[in-house]
């Protein structure tokens, strides 16, 4: 399977690293600290095939047949 | 106000000033009867006798909480509980100077040296259930307590040990708890029955008095281990009477203690009898019955059970005349049991003094005066799954012995009744009052937060009532549809005004029960999904449309009114609130009965007459299908059987077979559509009221094939299922197809083959509710502390944030239409 895209799968959701300050943002937003928001794991595939390091936060956008688009955030974290 | 409470050991210190007595003596009472000073129902323990003050505090009975003593033990004993705890840290220090030498328990037989001091590291044996090795020689506790001594204080905390010590695991000192929680029983015949605990620790105080004279006299150590190792098993049996390894205490009668473990334990302990499962006030329990014609948010109360319960009313001016009243009335419905007077005494109200306290109340008095209609009442029925399992209903006092309800409510409580007991709670406050009121009456739970419609909704006979009523060809005489409207709570000219004609349609009288506001249009269930729709012409009547609240064109059935389908319902409560759903499902409920009541409503066994020259048909049919699998099976014997992927030839044989068979349903079907006549039974099936299309052909043509586990049947004998077959046969008839139907009746072997799916049917739906109920329970326990917080966020119990957008698309399924958004009805109704 050498050269196999998950991006583009078609069940995969797009995944996007946020800044630094759209993370600050993003914190500020919802007045928490990083630890309360969901996590992820760095071997998770997507987080490798995107190259998101441990600390970044990850912007997920879901498709939804109800009401178009959810927006998920996730932060990296070390096993 | 307790703040906090921190859950850890006592010091020897610490038992010894909480202390109010020390225990040495192992009489309880001296020859007077009365409590001797140092024994275990020593009086500064605190008071169990009403009249006495406590010599500690001074108190009387029920305000001394009691008191601890304690009893000096003369060896140090290993408190049972926690040997794990002492194994584990023996593993990991040196025996020499006490150090933390390891982080993982010293396993293998390599020697090694203790880093800190040198010595040789010891291994350490543990057996139970409370002896510890050392190198094969056994510790006692006192040798043990030495070596825990020896751990200094800043290594305790790489042992996971916080605010203790651990030399405090081995007990020299033990509190005796307070009499009050261990109070003696005088019986009938003046003789004193003590508590177990007072037992267990009698037994420690005579053997703690024992060792101590022993050792004082120089007895052989023998002698004092013997006594030191019999003070450690009533030690370790009163704090738990269940340790394996070691032979229960028993009473003289032979009963096991119940001793401090078992008495928190398992279903009948403390926590989950007396904290989780506590008994309340202000309730009562009776079997259930139904009352078609209350509300749905009524229930009905026995009289005897309304002058049970009552509710406190604080007088003011305004309500005095009311209250003396009741008063006046005393134990007469609607009266009062009680009055409370400003200065918190409480008095009975009788006949006889009925008068007098009606006299004495002014403002400021609390009475307390029976149930009465319309007060607020909660109801329940367990198993309490979801939230519509405890309601807010209004009272009706009647003059029966059960609780009645209205059908419509029996859903979301899972009630019938066949017996069926249920709960009722009176909110005391009028906070709790309005609270009930505002979020739990039954109007709020119409529509289910599991699947977005209603689950309280029409049942039955309400819908086959309007089925019939709003049919095309109905049409009642102008008297007729008046009175039948008045019998339900409408007032002429109010509620409903009757166009001017003789003769109304069925449509017309339903219609005045639509709010005026309404407009819709949706497919009935009678809908046979023509390939183009003809709308508002549809030949079956089957395409319903409202407009401002009049029913044009279309039959009412159980997707109009239904519960979990009723468009008509639903639209209701959207657009016309709870209040309004309400006062609709009432009627509509209650209109349906009348109808019925009106016109006659009756099933017989002719209702599934189906005509000879059919039944003849079906017959040659199953006769045909009958050779086609014989041919079949011919073919599977002479391996020609077209076998299907991922099957083996004789799976590929039970497929076919079974593919012929059903056929010879979708025949009747076809049949039994067009055959059958015009009944009753035939109404409740088309309208969705009860019963399937699957019941009416069993019952008139052919049961078909019978199943287990979704295969034929093929459990049995060996080689057959029955002995009426030859072995090995694989014709339809041997493994459970019955051709007869239930009216003509089944034949010996097609009977069991019936009552064998039918054992099936029972056993999977016991088995699978058991299942699903600890599953939902398990969801339950790990969701119960996630919520939606006021920025729109779901959190956890930590403020952890779950999800961003609550259930990932912002619905709240509550409020919505089967868990979507209905664009086109939201148009229709607000624009």
């Amino acid at each position: 399977m050498a050269g196999f895209n998950i991006l583009k799968h078609r069940l995969v959701p797009e995944h996007v690293i946020l800044s630094e300050e759209e993370k600050k943002k993003l914190l500020e937003k919802y007045n928490i600290d990083e630890k309360q928001l969901p996590k992820i794991l760095v071997r998770d595939p997507v987080v490798k095939a995107i190259g998101a390091k441990p600390g970044d936060v990850i912007k997920i956008i879901r498709k939804n047949e109800l009401v178009g688009e959810v927006v998920y955030y996730r932060l990296v974290v070390k096993e | 106000m307790i703040e906090n409470i921190k859950f850890g050991l006592l010091s020897p210190q610490m038992i010894k000033k909480m202390s109010a007595a020390e225990i040495t003596k192992t009489e309880i009472y001296d020859a007077d009867g009365f409590p001797v000073e140092g024994g275990l129902m020593d009086p500064k323990l605190g008071v169990i006798d009403p009249g006495l003050r406590c010599r500690t505090c001074g108190e009387r009975m029920g305000n001394c909480p009691g008191h601890f003593g304690h009893i000096e033990l003369v060896k140090p004993v290993v408190h049972i509980l926690y040997t794990k705890t002492i194994y584990n840290i023996l593993r990991v220090v040196c025996h020499d100077c006490g150090r933390v030498i390891s982080k993982k328990p010293l396993v293998g037989k390599s020697k090694r040296t203790c880093p800190y001091c040198g010595a040789e590291v010891k291994t350490v044996k543990f057996e139970k259930p409370y002896i510890y090795k050392l190198d094969g020689k056994t510790l006692n506790p006192q040798e043990l307590r030495e070596i825990l001594e020896k751990i200094p204080d800043e290594d305790l905390s790489k042992l996971g040990i916080k605010g203790g010590r651990p030399e405090w695991l081995v007990l020299t000192v033990l509190p005796v708890p307070p009499v009050t929680m261990r109070p003696s029983i005088t019986l009938e015949t003046g003789e004193r029955s003590e508590d177990d605990l007072t037992h267990k620790l009698v037994d420690i105080v005579r053997i703690n008095k024992l060792l101590n004279e022993n050792i004082l006299s120089g007895a052989p150590d023998f002698i004092i281990d013997d006594l030191w190792e019999l003070l450690q098993y009533h030690v370790a049996t009163y704090f738990d009477n269940e340790v394996s390894g070691l032979p229960q205490a028993r009473h003289r009668s032979g009963r096991p203690l119940k001793t401090l473990a078992q008495r928190l334990k398992t279903k009948e302990g403390r926590f989950r009898h007396n904290l989780t499962g506590k008994r309340v006030n202000f309730s009562a329990r009776t079997v259930i019955s139904p009352d078609p014609m209350i509300s749905i948010n009524e229930v009905g109360v026995p009289l005897m059970v309304a002058k049970e319960l009552t509710i406190p009313v604080m007088i003011r001016e305004e309500n005095l005349d009311e209250m003396r009243k009741l008063v006046l009335n005393a134990d007469r419905w609607p009266g009062a049991n009680y009055v409370i007077r400003p200065d918190g005494k409480r008095k009975k109200i009788t006949r006889e003094n009925a008068e007098e306290i009606a006299k004495e109340l002014s403002p400021g008095y609390i009475v307390e005066r029976h149930l009465q209609n319309g007060d607020i009442v909660l109801f329940n029925r367990q198993p309490s799954l979801h939230r519509m399992s405890i309601m807010a209903h209004r009272v009706r006092v009647t003059p029966w012995r059960t609780f009645t309800l209205n059908l419509c409510v029996c859903p979301p409580y899972n009630a019938d009744f066949d017996g069926d007991e249920m709960n009722l709670h009176v909110p005391q406050t009028i906070e709790a009052q309005a609270e009930a009121e505002i979020l739990m009456e039954v109007q709020h739970h119409i529509r289910s937060p599991r699947f977005g419609g209603p689950i309280i909704g029409c049942e039955q006979d309400h819908i086959s009532g309007c089925f019939l009523l709003t049919k095309k060809d109905t049409f009642l005489e102008r008297s007729k549809a008046f009175q039948i409207l008045c019998e339900i709570g409408m007032r002429p000219g109010i509620d409903f005004t009757l166009p001017k004609k003789n003769k109304i349609s069925g449509k017309d009288v339903f219609s005045m029960l639509i709010p005026k506001n309404i407009n819709t249009e949706f497919k009935a269930k009678a809908c046979r999904g023509c390939e183009k729709c003809r709308k508002e012409k549809c030949p079956y009547d089957a395409y319903v449309v409202v407009k401002n609240g009049k029913l044009v064109c279309g039959v009412i059935d159980s997707k109009a009114i239904g519960r979990e389908k009723g468009k008509l319902l639903s639209l209701v409560e959207k657009f016309c609130g709870t209040e309004e759903a309400h006062k609709f499902l009432d009627r509509v409920s209650q209109l349906g009965i009348r109808y019925l009541d009106h016109r006659g409503f009756t099933c017989g066994l002719d209702d599934y007459d189906i005509p000879e020259e059919n039944l003849q048909d079906i017959r040659k049919y199953i006769e045909k299908t009958k050779q086609r699998v014989n041919k079949l099976i011919e073919k599977y014997y002479a391996n020609e059987i077209e076998i299907l992927p991922g099957r083996t030839a004789k799976e590929s044989l039970e497929a076919h077979i079974l593919a012929e068979l059903k056929g010879v349903l979708s025949y009747a079907e076809k049949l039994v559509l067009e055959n059958l006549p015009k009944s009753d039974s035939l109404v409740m099936s088309q309208s969705g009221a009860r019963g399937s299309l699957v019941n009416l052909i069993q019952i008139s043509t052919c049961v078909g094939q019978e199943t287990l586990l979704g295969e034929r049947i093929h459990r049995g004998y060996r080689k057959r299922v029955l002995s009426h077959f030859n072995w090995n046969e694989l014709s339809p008839e041997a493994h459970g197809f019955v051709k007869s139907s239930y009216k003509s009746g089944l034949n010996v072997y097609e009977f069991f083959f019936d009552v064998m799916n039918g054992r099936e049917g029972l056993m999977d739906k016991s088995l699978r509710t058991k299942h699903s109920g600890y599953m939902e329970r398990r969801l339950m326990n790990a969701l119960q502390d996630l919520k939606v917080e006021y920025d729109f966020t779901v959190r956890d119990g930590r403020k952890v944030i779950v999800q961003f957008v609550p259930g990932e698309d912002g619905i709240d399924p509550a409020k919505s239409d089967w868990g979507e958004i209905d664009v086109e009805n939201i148009l229709l109704n607000t624009i």
